[in-house]
Order: C-alpha cells, then sequence, then structure tokens
C-alpha cells in the first residue's frame, strides 16, 4: 500500500499534464510488478521483501478499489447514490463462495462429498436447487454477474421506472441490503446463516493457501481492476455516457430532448451492479470467508465514502479513496480500535463540507489555480474576462 | 361431719372438673392446642392418626398448614431426644436442616440417626391432600381461594372434587364461583352419566381454561369412531358443538391480542419516527443520526436512575424532559455545526449526518461500554392485566400506545396551533416569504430540528422500557422510522400515524404465519414496492409545497 500511494502522488506530480488514464494504468502496472518481485524475488528478511500477509492485503484494497469504481460510476456519474452496493457485491461473494464451497468436496469436517459442511449440520439430505450447477466455473463466472446484474435490474426498472429518485431512492437501496441480510441471516435460506460459507479449500485447483494462489489472485485482481477501469472509461466518454452524465445534471431535461432517462439509468446501474459482483468474487477467496454481515447498510456505506473522499466524478479519484481509507482502516482497527469510528464519522463530515469533490477535485483545483497564476502573469486581461 | 366432708369434695371436684372442660374448648390458645395434638403425633399408630390429623386441621393456626403440607412431602420428624416436632429437609452436606414447626426457628443441622420421621401411607396422604385443600379453600382472603381452586383447576384429585361440591354454594366471590363449577363440570363430563354429561357441557360453554378444551377434546378421541349409541352420538354432537364455541372464542381473543400488539409495535414506530416526520417531513432535511438521537434518549433513562437510584418509581418522569433537552440540544448543534452549511444537498446531508451517527455511537461505546446497559422498570410499568385466562394486556405497552397518542396529538397541536408551529410551516412552504415577512428562518430551523430531536430523544426513553439499550439502539429503528416516513407521505404528520400503525399491524399479524424475521422482510420489500408504485406515499402533499 505504501509504496503505492507514494508511487501515484510522486507520479501524478511528475506527469502532472498526462491523460489520467494512461496515468492509472501506469501506476497500477508498476505497483503490481514491484509487489509481485518484492514477493517473489527477495527473501524473507530483507526490507524489500513483500510479505504474503501483504500481497492479500493489497489484493482485498484492489477488490475495493473495483468496488468503488462501480460506486463511481453511478454516483459520479449518473447521480444515483446508492447504499445498497454491498449487497451486489455480496452477492457476486456468495457466487464465489458457493462453487469454493463445491470444490472442498469430502475434506469438510464431515467428510460428505456432496453437501457443504452447514447443510449436514442442519441434517439435510440433498442439495436445494439452486444449488445444483454451483461446482461448475463456468456457472459460477455467470452467476457472479447474473445474480447481481438482475437484482439490479428489476430493482432498477422498478424504481427508476416510477422516477424514484434522490433521497428516497438511497434509502430504498438501504432497506434492499438490510432486508438482503436480514434474509441471509437465516439458516433455512441454504446460504449458511450466520457464519456465512467458509473454509474453502482450492479455487481451479489450486490450493487457497498457497503463497503463489495468493500472488496469483492479487494479479489478477489487479488485471481486472485495469479491464474494468478502462471499461467505465469507454462508458463515461461514450455517448451513452454523455447522456448519463447529462441525467445527473438535469433528468428533465434530457427527458424533454427525448431520451428515455430511465432506460438509460437502469442500463448504468446493471453494469455498475455487474462490476460489484466481480469485486465480491475476487474478495472471497483472498478473504476465505463471506458471510451476511457483508450486507449491512454500514459497509455500503462506507464505500460512498471511499468514492467521497477521492472525489466522485473521477474514475481514478474512486480507486484513490478506497485504497486510502482501506488502509486508514486497517491501520487504526490495529492501532486503536475504537477510533475508527470517530474517525470514519469525521471523514464523512469534514469531506461533505469542505471537499465536496474529494481529493480529486482538489487536485484539480490546485493544478487550475497554478495554470491561473501562471495565466495572470501573462495575461491580466484573461482573469479580468474569467471574473 | 363426713357427709360434709364429702359434699364439699364432691363440690370441689366438680368445680375442678368443670374448670378442666373449659379448658378444652376455650381458654387454650390455637398454639397451646396445636402443640398439644402434634405432641400426640410421635406415639400415635398409623390406624389412629387419621382423627390426629382431623383434630389438628380443625385448629385455626397459621403453622397448621405448614405441619401438614410437610407431614404430606414426607418432611416431618422429631428429635428423639427430646420429642420436638420438626420439618427436617437433606441439604447438600447429606445432614438434616431442620425447622421447628411450631416457632418456625431453624434449628442446626443434624444427622439422620437423630431424629425420626412421623410415618404416613397412602390413604393419610390422599386425606392430607384434601384436609389442606379445605384449609385454603375456606381461607377468608378471595386471592388465596382463588389460587386454590386454580390449582386444583390445572390438577384436579377426586377429594378436593368433594369438598368444593360443599363449598361452591356458600362461595361469595364471583370469579372463585365460576372456577369451582368448571372443575365440578369438568369432574361430571369425566365421569357423569349421559344426562349430567350434557348438564356439564352447557356449564363448560362460556369457559376460555385450557384445562377445559384438553378434557373435551381428550373425550371426544375416546369416544368409538364407528357404530356408536345414540347417547354417544348426541354428546360427539354436543362435544363439537362447544368445542367450535371455544374455538371460535379463542381465535376471536388471539386477533385481539394481535390487534393491540400490532398497535403496541406501530407506537414504538410512530415515537421513532414523528421526530423524523418533523426534520425529514417538514423540513426536509435528511437526518441520518436520527437513531442515534433516540439512542441518547435511553441512555438519559439509565443515567438518571443510575444518579437518583432512590427515585427508580419516578425516574421515566425525570427522563422524559431530560431526554427531550439532551437530544434536543444535541439536535440544535448538529443543524448549526453541519446541516445547515449543507442546504440544498440532501444527499451531502444524508453522508455528513451519517458520519454524525458513527460519532455519536462511538462516543456512547467509548462512555459507556460497548454492552447493553440495564435499565429498570419501574413497579407501575410492570405487571398486566388480566381480563380472562387467555387474553392478557401488559401494562407497559398499555402504557406506550397512550403516551404515542399524547405525544402525537400535542406534536399536532404544536405544528397547527402555535406560533412557532405557524413560523415553520412557513419557512418549510416558501423560505423567501417567510423571511420578508421578518421571520427569522434560521432561528426557526435550528427550533425545529431541536423538536424534531428532542422527540427522538422521548422515543428513546419509551424505547429503554422495550428492548435493550446498547450503541446499536438507533441502527435498528432507523430505516424502519424512514419508511414510516416515507411511506405515510413525507410532511404529513396524520400519514405518519396512519403508516406506523399499518405496519405494525401487519408485522404482528405476519409473524405467528411466517416468523419474525420474514416478517419484517416481507414488510420491507411490501414498502419498497409500495414506494415504486406511488413514490409520494399514502397521503402525498397537494399543491405547490408538493415540490
Amino acid at each position: 500500500m505504501n509504496t503505492q500511494s507514494t508511487n501515484l502522488f510522486s507520479l501524478s506530480s511528475l506527469l502532472g499534464q498526462r491523460n489520467p488514464l494512461h496515468l492509472t494504468l501506469l501506476v497500477l502496472l508498476v505497483a503490481t510488478v514491484v509487489v509481485s518481485l518484492g514477493n517473489i524475488l527477495f527473501p524473507e528478511d530483507s526490507i524489500l521483501h513483500v510479505s504474503d500477509y501483504t500481497v492479500s492485503l493489497l489484493g482485498k484494497y484492489l477488490c475495493y478499489a473495483l468496488l468503488a469504481l462501480a460506486v463511481d460510476l453511478v454516483w459520479g456519474y449518473c447521480g444515483i447514490l446508492s447504499l445498497g452496493h454491498g449487497a451486489f457485491f455480496t452477492l457476486g461473494g456468495y457466487a464465489m463462495g458457493m462453487y469454493l464451497m463445491r470444490q472442498i468436496g469430502d475434506r469438510g469436517v464431515y467428510g460428505n462429498a456432496e453437501l457443504p459442511d452447514f447443510m449436514v449440520f442442519l441434517n439435510w439430505t440433498e442439495l436445494p436447487w439452486y444449488w445444483t450447477f454451483s461446482d461448475s466455473p463456468i456457472w459460477m463466472v455467470i452467476m457472479v454477474f447474473l445474480g447481481p446484474g438482475l437484482l439490479a435490474f428489476v430493482f432498477g426498472s422498478l424504481a427508476f421506472r416510477s422516477r424514484v429518485s434522490g433521497v428516497y431512492l438511497s434509502i430504498m437501496t438501504q432497506a434492499m441490503t438490510y432486508a438482503l441480510m436480514l434474509a441471509f441471516f437465516r439458516n433455512e435460506m441454504g446460504f449458511g446463516g450466520n457464519n456465512g460459507l467458509t473454509d474453502f479449500k482450492e479455487i481451479f485447483g489450486f490450493s487457497l493457501q498457497s503463497p503463489s494462489t495468493k500472488l496469483g489472485l492479487f494479479i489478477a485482481t489487479a488485471v481486472i481492476l485495469a479491464l474494468a477501469y478502462c471499461l467505465c472509461h469507454f462508458i463515461v466518454n461514450s455517448k451513452m455516457g454523455r447522456v448519463v452524465t447529462a441525467i445527473r445534471d438535469s433528468e428533465s431535461r434530457v427527458r424533454f430532448i427525448g431520451y428515455k432517462p430511465e432506460h438509460y439509468k437502469v442500463w448504468i446501474f446493471v453494469v455498475s451492479a455487474m462490476l460489484a459482483g466481480l469485486a465480491g468474487a475476487l474478495y472471497v477467496p483472498q478473504v476465505g470467508i463471506i458471510n451476511p454481515g457483508e450486507f449491512s447498510p454500514l459497509n455500503s456505506i462506507e464505500m460512498v465514502i471511499w468514492v467521497a473522499v477521492g472525489g466522485r466524478n473521477s474514475l481514478y479519484g474512486a480507486i484513490i479513496g478506497a485504497m486510502i481509507v482501506s488502509y486508514a482502516k486497517t491501520r487504526f482497527t490495529a492501532i486503536m480500535p475504537e477510533a475508527w469510528l470517530f474517525a470514519l464519522g469525521g471523514l464523512f463530515v469534514l469531506v461533505t463540507l469542505l471537499l465536496p469533490k474529494g481529493l480529486a477535485g482538489l487536485m484539480t483545483k490546485l493544478k487550475s489555480k497554478k495554470s491561473e497564476s501562471n495565466s495572470v502573469e501573462k495575461d491580466p486581461a484573461a482573469l479580468r474576462a474569467e471574473s | 361431719m363426713n357427709r360434709i366432708i364429702t359434699l364439699l369434695l364432691l363440690l370441689v371436684l366438680s368445680w375442678q372438673s368443670h374448670a378442666n372442660a373449659a379448658d378444652t374448648d376455650a381458654g387454650v390458645s390455637p398454639n397451646e392446642q396445636l402443640a398439644t395434638l402434634i405432641a400426640k403425633l410421635p406415639k400415635t399408630k398409623l390406624r389412629s392418626m387419621a382423627s390426629v390429623i382431623d383434630e389438628i386441621a380443625a385448629v385455626k393456626n397459621p403453622q397448621t398448614k405448614f405441619v401438614l403440607q410437610s407431614m404430606l412431602d414426607g418432611d416431618l420428624y422429631y428429635i428423639k431426644s427430646n420429642r420436638t416436632i420438626v420439618q427436617a429437609i437433606k441439604n447438600d452436606s447429606k445432614l438434616y436442616q431442620l425447622t421447628d414447626v411450631m416457632t418456625n426457628e431453624s434449628l442446626d443441622p443434624v444427622k439422620k440417626s437423630v431424629i425420626s420421621k412421623i410415618r404416613t401411607n397412602n390413604s393419610l396422604r390422599s386425606k392430607l391432600r384434601s384436609l389442606l385443600a379445605r384449609i385454603d379453600l375456606t381461607d377468608p382472603n378471595k386471592a388465596v381461594r382463588l389460587q386454590a381452586v386454580q390449582q386444583l383447576l390445572s390438577s384436579p384429585n377426586k377429594g378436593s372434587v368433594g369438598i368444593i361440591e360443599e363449598l361452591v354454594e356458600a362461595e361469595q366471590a364471583n370469579e372463585v364461583k365460576q372456577v369451582m363449577t368448571t372443575i365440578l363440570a369438568l369432574d361430571k363430563l369425566k365421569s357423569g352419566d349421559h344426562s349430567e354429561k350434557m348438564q356439564a357441557l352447557t356449564l363448560l360453554e362460556s369457559t376460555l381454561e385450557p384445562v377445559a378444551n384438553n378434557v373435551i377434546s381428550n373425550l371426544l378421541a375416546s369416544l368409538p369412531e364407528k357404530e356408536r349409541t345414540a347417547e354417544q352420538q348426541e354428546l360427539a354432537a354436543a362435544l363439537n358443538d362447544v368445542l367450535g364455541t371455544i374455538e371460535s372464542k379463542r381465535s376471536f381473543y388471539s386477533v385481539v391480542e394481535n390487534v393491540f400488539f400490532g398497535l403496541s409495535l406501530g407506537s414504538v414506530l410512530l415515537l421513532a419516527a414523528i421526530g423524523l416526520a418533523i426534520t425529514f417531513g417538514v423540513m426536509g432535511v435528511i437526518n441520518m443520526a436520527h437513531g442515534e438521537l433516540i439512542m441518547l434518549g435511553a441512555y438519559t433513562t439509565y443515567v438518571i436512575q443510575l444518579a437518583f437510584p432512590e427515585l427508580i418509581e419516578y425516574s421515566l418522569l425525570i427522563a422524559l424532559p431530560a431526554a427531550f433537552i439532551v437530544s434536543g440540544s444535541v439536535g440544535i448543534l448538529i443543524e448549526r455545526g453541519v446541516i445547515r452549511f449543507l442546504k440544498g444537498r440532501p444527499l451531502e446531508t444524508l453522508l455528513a449526518t451519517f458520519g454524525i451517527s458513527l460519532i455519536l455511537q462511538q462516543l456512547v461505546r467509548t462512555v459507556f461500554s460497548p454492552l447493553n446497559r440495564q435499565v429498570i422498570s419501574p413497579e407501575w410499568m410492570s405487571g398486566s392485566w388480566q381480563i380472562n385466562p387467555i387474553f392478557s394486556l401488559t401494562f407497559n405497552r398499555l402504557y406506550i400506545i397512550l403516551f404515542a397518542i399524547v405525544v402525537f396529538v400535542s406534536l399536532v397541536m404544536i405544528l397547527k396551533k402555535s406560533s412557532l408551529g405557524l413560523h415553520v410551516r412557513a419557512v418549510s412552504q416558501n423560505r423567501d416569504m417567510a423571511r420578508a415577512l421578518s421571520i427569522k428562518s434560521d432561528w426557526v430551523d435550528a427550533i425545529t430540528f431541536g423538536l424534531g430531536s428532542g422527540i427522538a430523544g422521548i422515543a428513546g426513553v419509551v424505547l429503554s422500557q422495550l428492548t435493550n439499550v446498547g450503541p446499536n439502539l438507533g441502527q435498528a429503528y432507523i430505516i424502519d422510522s424512514f419508511l414510516v416516513v416515507v411511506f405515510g407521505g413525507v410532511g404529513n404528520l396524520w400519514g405518519t400515524l396512519v403508516a406506523a400503525m399499518t405496519l405494525g399491524l401487519t408485522n404482528k399479524f405476519l409473524e405467528p404465519i411466517t416468523g419474525s424475521v420474514l416478517a419484517s422482510i416481507i414488510v420491507l420489500v411490501g414498502l419498497v414496492l409500495f414506494i415504486q408504485k406511488r413514490p409520494k406515499g399514502l397521503f402525498p402533499q397537494k399543491g405547490r409545497a408538493a415540490d
């Protein structure tokens, strides 16, 4: 994390004028290579060694960054403040968790080759129908996208068609994830109830305990994050993205011009939900557990603060925000756990009051000030015209 | 001379014998009477024991019951050395714990060899049982009699039925008499002949005792399935009738009970949401820290009880204004410190107030510990109003319903009748126009927000009586509160009332069918769907204020 953020800042000042897309991809690439080499090449006692724990932790942060991208896409570019993205993330995680659960086979505590442990514990004799194909990796990948996507489609088309927006929508998304949390806590749902899914052994045949798998997962997450970043960049700059941004700024005008804002909103909401589900699926093998606690409304709110801190309306801002806040959380909860909620709460208040556009906004402001002062020296008339 | 002496002797003797007679009649206190009688126990043979017990039972002494009960339980012993009658109970260290039956004094524990048991047999035990029953059933205190008959109702025995038959006519208290008739009718139903059974059934039609229900259904099950005699057929039909009547009464009361529970849950929701109906509904400010203001109210109650332990009975009355002030001032602080700078940016307000809610939660966790705190319910809040054997209303829920109504009405009055209410409505409808008419809109904002927050504090006092007081108290209610306000229609207090009660009732009627977790999920999903259909809630605002 340290290497990455310092890299990022020094590079951004160095290459300040570059295109943020290229810059972000470059930073991501450099960070991934540095971490991977540090993990493989250097012995454990070297200063340059990156421990397996750090690799997993960084992998987790990358998942958060991907999730932050998803939130930013709907909030920053479409003005939909979703307080329920944790639901999509967790659903993706459960899709992956189900697959991993089936990979345990007869190595579980009860040694039942067909049924996961918790089902044996509940005296179930056969798999519920929705677990039928869960041991197929292809099905898993489909479900990672289909589960969150379908939920987002149903919820979105209902909500956006009846023109629920603003705070109402936020509270409804929160209620949605809250309801899902209550539902998944029930043992009868067949998703492991309170304990969720855990004790995973291997993924695609690789042991989850081995360092090389961990590094592999980290690299895979980095690659997927880069691809997702490109996708978001493409979406935002496409014609569709322009319409979406226009909806954020004035929905009724877009409607009057002849577009159907609800279609665009549903579309962007579904894409964002799928990205969140993907993040969840990458997250589960790296932390080794998924449980209903992930649905809790607080988690979804934390995602929003990542984006708020980093700066909505800027894709790389979301990534920076997720990294910084998650890193702060890790440090705080290790050193003084009781202070974390104070810090998080304070962050909410300060960012909204003082930094409405986040760090990315701050950077743009500083940059424009610099160029402004340059231009003042050269041409005082420009300033007059501006004011 | 001899004659005279004889006469004198006779006189003295007769006087003495007269005095003796008076002795046994009235001159001896019940205490001594009992003492002499129980002194006989160690010597009495089993077959003559019955008459001694009868005599003991006839003594009007509070210890009588104790003696007989100990004897029935086989705990009555005497100390071999001095023949004191004691109750002896084996303790953990294999010694016998002694209690003098006359004085209730505890004596030192002794070994088994020191004492000897006063023996009983089965016929004596059943005699003891009925004697004990009679003592309770003739007690001058009505409550004791009622308890005794209810005991007999749940575990009837043959002897007691006889006693009740004797006593039922003389019984004055109606409640006791009713239970007595039920016992007799049930006995007839079990052992009487056909006409007695039919007669008993007519008496049982109005009873709601669960025991009666069991006896009747058992009897019905014991009848042969096929080839019933005419009598049996008639009986079966009558039994079915009575069962049907009882069943319909029961289901009626269970509906009434559900309504009561639903209303009380609705009142809790109303109290939690009504502060929000003002800040969110009327002012249009979204305050995610509302739940934490409720929590602060609950903790205020806890602190008050801690500070004035001798005033527990009045603690709630002190806590109500205190919680209003605490939560209200925190609310004003939030409004002045944060919300005022975020006017017209609802999403930012949502995030900032969410941050405040996290800070408040952690503050409480740091100050009071993350564990739940115990808030004591005063005497007058506990207990229940037993209306019939299967239906009772608990006082705390009853008070909460009443209290919610009082709070609601006073709030409506404040908004409709007071000058503050007028200013609040003016500012919320058209801020600029209100300012032009010299209303200090900033001041009104602060006070309104304080009012809404203060009411959240009051809700906290009420909730402290129902749920655990912990740092997460507020979180549990925030989503529900928002849904109530949105469901009722923003800016409409009556809508909030209707919405809260509807949600409470729906929840309680779903619960028996689906279980409580699934019920709240169904309600949540239902609400979300409803809001999709009617985004403005049950009672949308009309006119210019709507935008």
